[in-house]
């Protein structure tokens, strides 16, 4: 080996030479690189860093805005100014005057500095610091323009909600993005201290909604005025979303449950398009935009009716006898019962060694599925559910719709429980009891659903086993939004039309043929629906207590027509007391919608269809203006 | 061959100036930091170099010719270190590079390959039977060479899988081939550089185009290019202070402590700064080659001359981007840039060429 290696080595010095004097070429020319830029003419370069500076200053997109589904306006936007900051020049020295000029609390500023070094974002790049400004803090910020040179005043848009809170939880609000948000894949193309989506569609669609920041570039002298312009990249405005929802219909919504805790979701159930969506108490997105107090927040935050909440998707309650019609549903479809199978009530009934009441405590008598449904006997209910088992009462109600989210274009919604014996097994490893299996059947026990669930069930079953999913923004906009988008088909169950005939009469003779739900009636509509009067705790423990809110809690779930029903509405009235309390709600608002259907269609008669077709912008519905 | 070797035989010169440079580059990451959310940023590359001292000692201490042995074991272990990166690794600015490993630490697979590609490329040319390695050899060292190369221009990180290509193209130029052959290869690049460039991805092909005219884009790429160029300018003879670089203080140049520490140096040290800097540099460079020169075996020379190549290579590169001679690229400055990867590789490789001069005399 030795020998071998001493026969290679003489022409490796040959390249060993070579590598020296390559070498010592390129730091030679790299050494006259520097030399020409620090001795041959540094003045150039020490002009251009102590005076010209290139700045470069965001020009905001627009944000889209949210229309109702006749392109009324949701959400815009008003001109505001912004102070934008240059972290780069910024001197610490400075943070007491901004803090003062520009009223933001000085420790709130400090954690907006923190937040902004730890995004990382490049030192040329620059952050709105506070937006809204006042004429006061405009004039503040012109005033010390020489001396805060890290300060840069732009024109942009402010968000605009409607006024008393109206459908805001739909829309939701925008806010600035957080530290925690930074780190999220779906806000990945967004930067410290840009205003995002937080919650509803707002934060839904904030992709599409915020559109694409441009930027102007720069010369700027010593003093920081602007020398001339470099370039400018326009900026890209957000796109303008258009909702199912119907103002006028979610209008109506909102005054009947006004002054009081619930939620109400109007479906086509056809396609699935949300016509209203209301939760109350509401709050107004309009303090949000550009940062809430924190005495505001605490005071959202704390306020025992929980204004934050959307209770449409988010209230997760059990149902009371507005289940009913599913397990009527179950108990026919597995042929436990036919629609003529009678069970007499006397009142209430012993199962597993327990007597269970009927509402109607001197009891209903013989009664079939109809009468079942129209007086609302649990005794009929018990007894079905009794033969079905609450595997077979979980297996049709999660074919209904009950026990995971619909998949509505709205972030938050919550799953409900569809009690079964495996869900207990895994939740509480415990046995399911044969007993507790009595109270699902009234829709009560560990069964819990949301408004949109209720609406979406009920609304599905009414179809004749077609559940369309439901959603805010139509199909054919959604595929513009993203190209990718794949319509969703609609969930199918097979519905015999004698059962589903049977059902419906039940419903129909509830509201309309002395049934319990006679307060939802309508002179010269056909309503079908289901009252649902849902403890929250025993009645006695309740009694005893005295509290408000441990009052039962009012369901009504109404459509129209009956048969080939065009709109499903689920109402919920917290501690209502009872189901037909939350009856003349949808009353209201299924009314509302044929009120507006006969509009359009005079206004069709009146004028050539051409001219009638889009109602133009029309004035915004404010209800009740004082509240 | 015995692993005894005395204190005296260690290459102390060598340690010395990369030491220098490592105090250079701390106390210019201690200046760029400074009230910055990257201060304290110096401490820890203070760590990492006293690691790197260990790691020197360590590669050091093992012969070299049981490390070389051992190449395709390295290889094989380095790939599947690759392969855990595209499985496991973090998503940084669009590329994975970095192996998340228990403790929050996070380490770049591919700077430690450069080690293993210096082993790989000594073992095979240092063991060629004939005279002038033969086509089919070259395409076997090309075709196993190509598998990390690939798979780390994959992540996608084109400037490290670039720094590859001088430690096996130094292997062929010294294994002695004729003129002919650079001529081909030579055809080969012209030939497959507009191919190239379509292969590249945007920010690339950006970053090639604004070398070419910096001043025509000044917010892109360009932008970086501009004000290194007006830092470097703004150093003048004598330098602005340490810790008062107007340009580097004011964050008007971008990444001060890692790609463009060098620029951030020459601002605040002046030409005068540059001149130490880059004679300490030549300076370790030729002290390898004096190693290569004096190596005991074939092996021995191409690992002293692949090291010295790489060196040179990035600070090509590096330092040729902050005069604007060259493009943007994320190369890294060795022993200056800021970042643990490859100040631990460099102390690694350092310490194969010390292996190598304490066992010149062996045989």
């Amino acid at each position: 080996m030795s020998d071998y290696s001493e026969d290679r080595r003489r022409p490796r010095d040959v390249e060993t030479a070579v590598f020296q004097y390559g070498a010592a070429m390129i730091f030679l020319w790299l050494l006259t690189g520097f030399w020409q830029l620090q001795v041959q003419d540094p003045e150039i370069y020490e002009q251009r860093a102590a005076r010209n500076r290139i700045k470069s200053i965001p020009i905001l997109a627009p944000r889209g805005t949210i229309l109702d589904r006749d392109g009324r306006i949701l959400v815009d936007n008003s001109p505001s100014f912004k102070a934008v900051l240059d972290p780069g020049e910024l001197k610490l020295e400075h943070l007491p005057l901004i803090s003062e000029g520009l009223n933001i609390p000085y420790d709130k500023l400090q954690t907006r500095l923190r937040t902004l070094r730890r995004s990382g974002a490049p030192g040329y790049q620059r952050v709105i610091i506070k937006e809204g400004l006042t004429p006061a803090e405009v004039t503040f910020l012109e005033a010390h323009r020489a001396e805060l040179r890290e300060f840069e005043l732009i024109r942009s848009q402010r968000r605009l909600y409607l006024s008393d809170g109206l459908a805001a939880h739909v829309v939701g609000r925008v806010g600035e993005i957080s530290e925690a948000e930074l780190d999220k894949e779906e806000f990945a193309l967004f930067e410290a201290g840009a205003e995002v989506g937080k919650s509803g569609i707002e934060r839904q669609y904030n992709d599409a909604l915020a559109g694409k920041d441009g930027s102007r570039l720069v010369i700027v002298d010593s003093r920081s005025r602007r020398v001339r312009d470099l370039d400018v990249v326009e900026a890209k405005p957000g796109r303008s979303i258009r909702l199912t929802i119907d103002l006028d219909v979610q209008a109506v919504a909102e005054l009947a449950l006004e002054g009081r805790s619930g939620a109400v979701v109007a479906l086509n159930p056809r396609t699935g398009e949300v016509l209203a969506l209301a939760s109350s108490p509401a709050y107004d997105p309009n303090e949000f935009v550009g940062g809430i107090g924190v005495s505001q927040w605490r005071e959202l935050l704390n306020n025992p009716d929980k204004p934050l909440l959307n209770r449409a998707i988010q209230a997760q309650l059990a149902p009371g006898s507005i289940f009913k019609p599913v397990v009527a549903y179950a108990g026919l479809a597995t042929h436990v019962v036919s629609p003529g199978f009678q069970v007499h009530c006397s009142g209430g009934a012993s199962f597993y060694g327990r007597f269970f009441r009927c509402h109607h405590w001197s009891g209903h008598g013989w009664v079939n599925l109809e009468k079942a449904l129209v007086q609302s006997c649990d005794v009929y209910f018990y007894n079905v559910g009794k033969e079905l088992g609450v595997d077979r009462i979980a297996e049709f109600a999660r074919v209904a719709g009950l026990g995971s989210a619909t998949g509505i274009d709205l972030p938050g919604e919550e799953d409900g429980v569809v009690p079964s014996s495996t869900w207990k097994a895994r939740n509480y490893r415990e046995r399911w009891f044969p007993g507790e299996t009595i109270s699902v059947a009234i829709g009560q026990g560990a069964l819990t659903v949301t408004p949109l669930q209720a609406a979406y069930s009920i609304g599905g079953l009414a179809m004749g086993g077609v559940w369309n999913q439901p959603h805010l923004v139509a199909w054919e906009d959604l595929r513009e939004i993203r190209p990718d988008f794949e319509t969703p088909e609609p969930k199918r169950a097979e519905v015999n039309a004698r059962h589903r005939r049977a059902i419906s009469r039940g419903l129909w003779g509830a509201v309309n043929d002395g049934g319990t739900a006679a307060r939802a009636a309508l002179a010269d509509f056909e309503i079908c629906g289901k009252t649902g009067t849902a403890q929250r705790v025993s009645r006695a423990y309740a009694l005893e207590k005295n509290n408000p809110r441990l009052l039962d809690d009012a369901w009504f779930v109404g459509y129209a027509p009956c048969r080939d029903p065009e709109i499903v509405v689920a109402a919920l009235f917290e501690n209502g007391e009872h189901g037909h309390f939350s009856a003349p709600i949808v009353r209201d608002v299924i009314k509302a919608y044929y009120d507006k259907q006969q509009r359009l269609e005079w206004s069709q008669r009146a004028h050539p269809p051409a001219e009638a077709e889009a109602p133009a912008k029309a004035a915004i519905l404010r209800p009740g203006g004082a509240r | 061959m015995t692993g005894q070797y005395r204190a005296r035989d260690f290459d102390w010169t060598l340690l010395v100036l990369a030491l220098l440079i490592a105090v250079l580059g701390v106390m210019e990451i201690y200046s760029t930091t400074l009230n910055t959310s990257w201060q304290g940023a110096h401490t820890r590359q203070i760590v990492w170099v006293a690691l790197g001292l260990l790691l020197f000692w360590l590669c050091s201490s093992i012969d070299y010719h049981w490390l070389v042995e051992q190449a395709p074991v390295f290889y094989v272990l380095s790939i599947l270190g690759l392969v855990a990166v595209a499985a496991f690794g973090d998503v940084v600015n669009g590329s994975k590079r970095w192996l998340p490993l228990p403790g929050g630490v996070q380490l770049q697979v591919s700077e430690f390959l450069k080690v293993v590609l210096v082993l790989l490329v000594a073992r095979f040319f240092g063991g060629l039977p004939r005279e002038r390695p033969s086509l089919a050899d070259l395409a076997k060292i090309g075709a196993i060479y190509g598998v990390p190369l690939l798979m780390v221009l994959a992540q996608p990180d084109l400037s490290t899988s670039l720094s590859y290509v001088p430690i096996l193209a130094m292997g062929i130029f010294l294994s002695g081939l004729r003129w002919k052959f650079w001529a081909v290869a030579a055809v080969l690049v012209m030939l497959t550089a507009p191919l190239g460039w379509r292969t590249l991805q945007p920010y690339q092909r950006e970053r090639l185009t604004t070398f070419l005219d910096p001043e025509a884009d000044p917010r892109g790429t360009g932008y970086q290019s501009l004000q290194s160029k007006i830092a470097v300018g703004a150093g003048g003879i004598w330098g602005q202070g340490f810790a008062r670089g107007t340009q580097t203080q004011l964050r008007f140049l971008p990444v001060p402590h890692t790609d463009f520490v060098f620029a951030a140096y020459a601002e605040e040290s002046g030409f005068v700064g540059v001149l130490i800097a880059l004679t300490l540099y030549f300076a370790i460079l030729m002290k390898i080659v004096s190693n290569a020169q004096t190596a005991a075996d074939a092996a021995g020379m191409h690992i002293c001359m692949s090291v010295a190549a790489l060196l040179l290579f990035h600070i090509l590169v590096n330092i040729g981007m902050v005069v604007n001679k060259m493009p943007v690229t994320g190369l890294p400055l060795p022993l200056m840039s800021y970042g643990g990867s490859n100040t631990l590789s460099t102390f690694m490789l350092l310490g194969l060429v010390n292996n190598v001069r304490v066992r010149r005399y062996t045989n």
